[in-house]
């Protein structure tokens, strides 16, 4: 017999209130990272000791452009998501948890559009 | 209520350390230093995009002993993080969770780290004409 309410049961998100979301974000965002750090780190090696026209030309190709945007959302919403639990998990004075929760996803979202725009600026103004 | 500064589970000092525990540490530790590896990435992105000195900079530093050392432990910590996420993916899926094939799975995440990290630098190193 579940001692759980009706309604409790339907929106199933138990007694943290947020459900699984954080916890299925972590395990999607790691499902897509592995193909694209296999990808990354390949053409990384590919790429070792070439100079900087050869760097932008392999950004600047379409395929590579989208694999690399979808890299840096990724590993960036993977980041945050991972130590937001590390910080959860070790610090216990309330106010300095909190803002070492935002300044971690402030500088994640900061890193990611630092990344993206500089992706697209090799794409589209070479 | 009772507020005193009691001691709580688990009491990771009284455990004799086990690959497993070792292995779920090294998880974490190598996903913190991740995160600050992600600013070498942001740095040779921008450093792309602006050319010239900005990009001749950061090759030189990664191309130094102590830049190829720090791309070595980063390298190292990204396949130790990608094989033993992969290891949590099949326990969240409920296979792989008895004592004997947590083991298996943890040397089998082991070596795979080392020959993968192994084989980057060496394609690296064959891309350099170096090999």
């Amino acid at each position: 017999m579940s001692l759980r309410t009706d309604l409790g049961k339907v929106r199933g998100l138990g007694s943290a209130k947020e459900g699984v979301a954080h916890w299925w974000a972590q395990r999607l965002t790691a499902i897509a990272l592995v193909p694209l750090m296999l990808w990354l780190v390949i053409n990384i090696a590919h790429l070792a000791g070439a100079d900087v026209k050869a760097v932008q030309a392999w950004i600047a190709n379409p395929l590579t452009s989208v694999l690399l945007i979808l890299m840096i959302v990724a590993v960036f919403h993977h980041m945050q998501l991972g130590l937001q639990v590390v910080i959860e998990d070790y610090v216990h004075t309330e106010w300095l948890k909190v803002a070492c929760i935002i300044a971690v996803k402030f500088a994640a979202i900061a890193l990611a559009a630092t990344s993206l725009f500089a992706i697209l600026k090799i794409a589209f103004a070479g | 209520m009772d507020t005193r500064e009691r001691p709580l589970s688990p009491h990771l000092q009284v455990y004799k350390p086990q690959l497993t525990s070792i292995l779920s540490l090294m998880h974490r530790m190598t996903g913190v230093a991740l995160a600050v590896g992600t600013l070498l990435l942001v740095w040779w992105l921008v450093a792309a995009s602006l050319g010239g000195e900005a990009f001749t900079t950061i090759q030189t530093i990664i191309g130094s002993w102590f830049g190829r050392l720090l791309l070595f432990g980063w390298t190292l910590a990204l396949f130790y993080h990608l094989c033993n996420g992969i290891r949590h993916l099949f326990w969240d899926m409920g296979k792989g969770l008895d004592l004997p094939a947590a083991y298996r799975s943890g040397w089998i995440v082991i070596a795979a780290a080392i020959v993968l990290t192994i084989s980057g630098w060496v394609c690296g190193y064959y891309s350099m004409g170096a090999l």
